[in-house]
This record gives structure tokens, sequence and C-alpha cells, in this order.
């Protein structure tokens, strides 16, 4: 009995010990592609604040925005605009979910290394997803069937391309799928014959951009929206900022935090 | 006091027996809340025989014949590997291994069980898929084969256990019976032991079918993802799992898009309870037939 005190009064004093006195918490949860930038900055943060204690999670712009409408987050990433079905959950419970853009982010289009082609058109990207183009001969390259490689047809990256690259149009319901952007760098990597859309910070020497209309994907394209495949990534909140989100997300927002999203492959806003 | 105590101890081991009970409600439960409001929108034969899996456009379209069909091919390809993997194993070690051999052998396929899928998928996407992918000149390496292969693997370890099992089960006295009136080793493997266990390699085998069906991660990773009806085991499929694991972190909470996977969900549930009741029915004979009763 006596060792079942004791130990009940150790744990507590675990417990106790946990939770630091006076520490804020903020909760940041929501899209893989702002994952990278809210990480980092959140570190940064916690460094300069150590009063201040970060969280941050995936899970996808879809999780982040029903976490911030179940009240369950601070802040929400999302690689895409809030949709009109979540804005109306959020009215039917008092929420009032507040935009604010963090970075800039560049969908590239990517092949293998090897392959000879070096640009195409939008009409062509387009083809090549719905299904009208099928072969590399088509498009000026040597024989060979193309593997298209597309997104799951939730992710913030798969809405972004399906609107900026398709125009809504269906993708080809041959293409491949795969879950994040660094198994579309992996796999584009692996197959000659592959083509694939993936964030900018994403990609690396192991695969190849294609230049689209004649502009090759790079920071100063997308920040000017000139690459056509371009789009804001934000953080929502709930209302206007208020105490510790609104000094993080002012930190985020200030050059030492843009400069830490460009280390992470994105775009600055400044 | 004993008294009490030993109530108190009956009781918590009460609790925790029953806790997987709730636990199996609550998700059935969960499962046929969230699922079934989709079959308001389409009829349950069309969301089963539908082809083509649209779940984020305008219009969406809600067929998920080419996720079933991908789910039964992997699975299919996989019970080629890790049926005679497994089995086989299974009977070297209870038939002809030296107890040195055993205990090497028998450690290293629980190991074996206990490698996290993520890491077979790794494995799959950058070695084996690129791999097949040069040998046998494909224009991509994650197909439904590379998947097979790999649940394959995956699912042996738990065909060879279950199936050691069932083998060690089958008494001393029916080998011995079988010597005497003068069989040999292999005659006694062959017409005697297989047999009598033979239930119980069935219901291993099912067991393992159940392992490959339910898998996610790995599949999601290797097996490509297309959503089209397969026609050859070498090109890229998608399934049930797959769908599930990629879609349900972006879709809209109470969306058609977020009943679908449940229901997805809900007919996964149905085909590996099927699985498990088979089974189940399997092993209760085996254990009637050699008399264990039960």
């Amino acid at each position: 009995m006596r060792i079942l005190k004791k130990s009940a009064i150790t744990f507590m004093v675990f417990l106790l010990a946990a939770v630091p006195l006076f520490a804020e918490n903020i909760t940041i949860k929501g899209s893989t592609t702002v994952l990278p930038i809210a990480q980092a900055t959140a570190e940064e943060f916690m460094n300069s604040n150590p009063k201040i204690d970060i969280s941050v999670q995936g899970g996808g712009s879809g999780v982040g925005i029903a976490a911030l409408l179940d009240s369950t987050t601070d802040i929400a990433d999302a690689s895409r605009p809030i949709k009109d079905k979540e804005l109306d959950i959020a009215v039917g419970r008092g929420i009032e979910p507040k935009a604010h853009v963090v970075a800039m982010d560049g969908i590239a289009v990517a092949v293998h290394p090897a392959n000879s082609i070096e640009a195409l058109t939008k009409q062509q990207v387009k083809d090549i997803y719905t299904g009208k183009i099928s072969n590399w001969s088509q498009l000026g390259g040597p024989a060979g069937k193309i593997v298209v490689i597309s997104r799951d047809t939730s992710s913030g990256t798969y809405e972004a391309f399906n609107s900026l690259a398709l125009g809504g149009a269906r993708v080809r319901p041959d293409a491949l799928l795969e879950a994040s952007n660094q198994a579309v760098a992996t796999v584009v990597a692996k197959t000659p014959g592959a083509i694939g859309y993936l964030g900018l910070g994403f990609v690396s020497d192991a695969v190849k951009a294609v230049i689209i209309d004649g502009i090759q994907c790079s920071k100063e394209t997308v920040l000017s929206a000139e690459y056509p495949y371009s789009r804001p990534l934000f953080m929502y909140t709930n209302g206007a900022p208020k105490g510790a989100v609104k000094s993080y997300l002012e930190f985020v927002t200030s050059s030492a935090g843009q400069y830490i999203a460009e280390k992470q492959g994105y775009v600055g806003l400044q | 006091m004993k008294y009490k105590k030993e109530l108190f101890y009956r009781l918590i081991f009460n609790i925790l027996a029953f806790a997987s009970l709730f636990f199996l409600i609550g998700i059935t439960i969960i499962l046929f809340k969230e699922g079934l409001p989709i079959f308001k929108q389409l009829p349950f034969f069309k969301f089963v025989t539908g082809e083509y899996w649209y779940p984020t456009y305008d219009p969406p379209d809600f067929g998920i014949l080419p996720l079933i069909l991908g789910s039964i091919w992997v699975t299919l390809g996989a019970l080629f590997i890790c049926v005679p993997l497994g089995v086989g194993s299974a009977l070297f070690l209870n038939e002809l291994a030296t107890n040195r051999q055993r205990s090497i052998l028998k450690p290293l396929i629980e190991i074996l069980a206990g490698i996290p899928s993520i890491v077979y998928g790794f494995f799959g996407m950058v070695i084996v898929a690129p791999f097949l992918q040069k040998i046998f000149n494909l224009p991509v390496g994650l197909t439904a084969f590379t998947g097979s292969l790999i649940l394959g693997i995956m699912a042996t370890p738990t065909v060879c256990s279950i199936a050691e099992d069932a083998l060690s089960f089958v008494p001393k006295t029916f080998r011995e019976a079988s010597y005497a009136v003068g069989a040999n080793r292999w005659q006694t493997l062959t017409k005697v032991v297989i047999p009598a266990g033979g239930s119980g390699i069935s219901t291993a085998i099912i067991l393992g079918m159940s392992r490959a069906i339910g898998e996610t991660m790995t599949v999601l990773m290797v097996c490509g993802g297309a959503a089209v009806i397969p026609s050859s085991i070498f090109q890229p499929v998608r399934t049930l799992t797959a769908t599930i694991a990629a879609e349900m972190g972006e879709a809209v909470m109470g969306d058609s898009h977020y009943h679908a996977l449940f229901a997805i969900g809900l007919v996964l549930f149905m085909i590996t309870l099927v699985f498990n009741i088979i089974a189940e029915i399997i092993s209760r004979r085996f254990r009637i037939k050699l008399g264990l009763g039960r």
C-alpha cells in the first residue's frame, strides 16, 4: 500500500513538471505544404520566446480547417482558400476564419532529368493530364508511354494544380496517385517516362522542372505571378489574432520569418 | 480482505476483456453512421459497380469497382507468394528443422512481422519498383505485381506462425500410428499431417488474406494508385485502403466525399468480416475433428 502511495506521488510530481508554469500554448494544424514553414518558424520563435509553446501538426488543409472549426487549433495551415461549405459550418458555429498569406508556392511540372523535353505549353500539360496526349513522341520526344503522376484528389496541391493547370477538367483515370510531394519527386526521379507536379520547394537536381509557356518556374516568376501555376499559402485564425498567436504571425510575415520560408524552398513575400 | 481484493481484480480484468467488444461496437456504429448517408445519394449497387472514382468534382462520381478489383487483384497476387512461403516454412519448422534451426528461424520470421509497413513501402518504392521496371521493361515500376510481391512477404509471418500452430496441434499419436503401419516421412507428411492440420492451414491462409487486403501504407506507396479496372498485373492499381488513407486527410467533414470514404471502409469491413467468419468456422471444425473440443 505504501509503495502505491509513493508511486502515486512521484507520478503527480512528473505530471506537474511536464506543464511549465505560465506557458502559453499555440497549436498549429493543417496543410503538409505549409508544414515546413510552420515548423521552422515555430522553432525559431520559441527560441526567442521561451514562455510560448507551439505544437505543429500536419494532416492536410481540410484537417486544419476542420480543427479550426472545432476550436481544437489556434492556427489552421491551408494551401487553398477556405471552401464555401466550410464557411457555412463556421458561420453556424460562430467562428470567423481570417486568412493570413504567409508565403507563395509555385507548382512545378517535373520530368525525369534524362527526358529531352525542356518546355511545354499550358495546353500540352492539360492534354497530358486529361488523356489527349499519351506518348512522348506526340510532343517531339522519343517514343514512349507518358507515365502521368498525380496527387490524391483531395490534397491542396492537387486542387491548386487542377484549377490552375486543368481548369477543373478531370484527370485521366489511369494517372498514378502519390500521397505527398516527396513521393512524386521520388517516383519522377526513378521513372524515365514520368511527368509529375509538385511544390517548387520539392524540386531538386533529381528531377527536371519544365518551362511552361516560356516561363521557368522560379522564385521571381512565382512572386510576380508570371509563372502560371503559382498560389498563395495561408494560415487561418479565428477572428483577428490576439496575444501569442498575433506575435507569432507577425514573426512569420516579418523579414526573418520570410527568410526561413525561403530556406524551406518557398517564395517569400518580400 | 483477501476476498474483496480478488473481487476487485476480477472486475478490472472483466472490464479489460470487454473493452475490445466496446471498441468493436463503437467502430461499427461510427462506420455505419458515417458511411450510410452516401447511399441516400446513390444506390449501393451503383456505388460498388461504378467504374469512375472522381469524388471531388462537380458532379462527383463515386464508383469503387476499380478499387475493389484493385484490392482483390493485389491480394490474390500476394496469396501466390505468402502461401507457398508461409506454409512451406511452417512445414519445415514443424517437421524437418533441427532444434537449432528452429530456434534461429522462428524469431527471424517473427521479426519480419514486426517491421513497420511504411518501411516495406519505402523499400518497395525506392528499390523494388525501379528494379522491376528495368527487368520487365515497364513504363513504371509501381504496379499491382510490385504490391503483391511486398504484401506477400509481409503476410508470410502471419501465415507461417498460424500454420505452424495448426501443425503442432496434430497429435503425436497420428504420426506414430502412421510410422507404425510402415509409412515413410513423406507419406506421413502428405497423407496424415497435412490433412489433419488442413483446416488450420486454411485458417492461416484466410487470415493472411485479411492481412493483405487490409494493408494500407505499403499499397499506397508501391501500387501506383491508378483508379482503373486492372487488365494486367504489371499495371498500376489503386486499392480500397489506399484510397481512404490518401483522401481522408483532406476530405471536408460531413461532405459526400467524406461519407463515401466511410462507405469504402464499410465495404472493407464486410470483406474482412466474411474472411474472419470463414476462418473461425474452419478452425472450429478442425478442433472438433481432432477431438480437441471447444
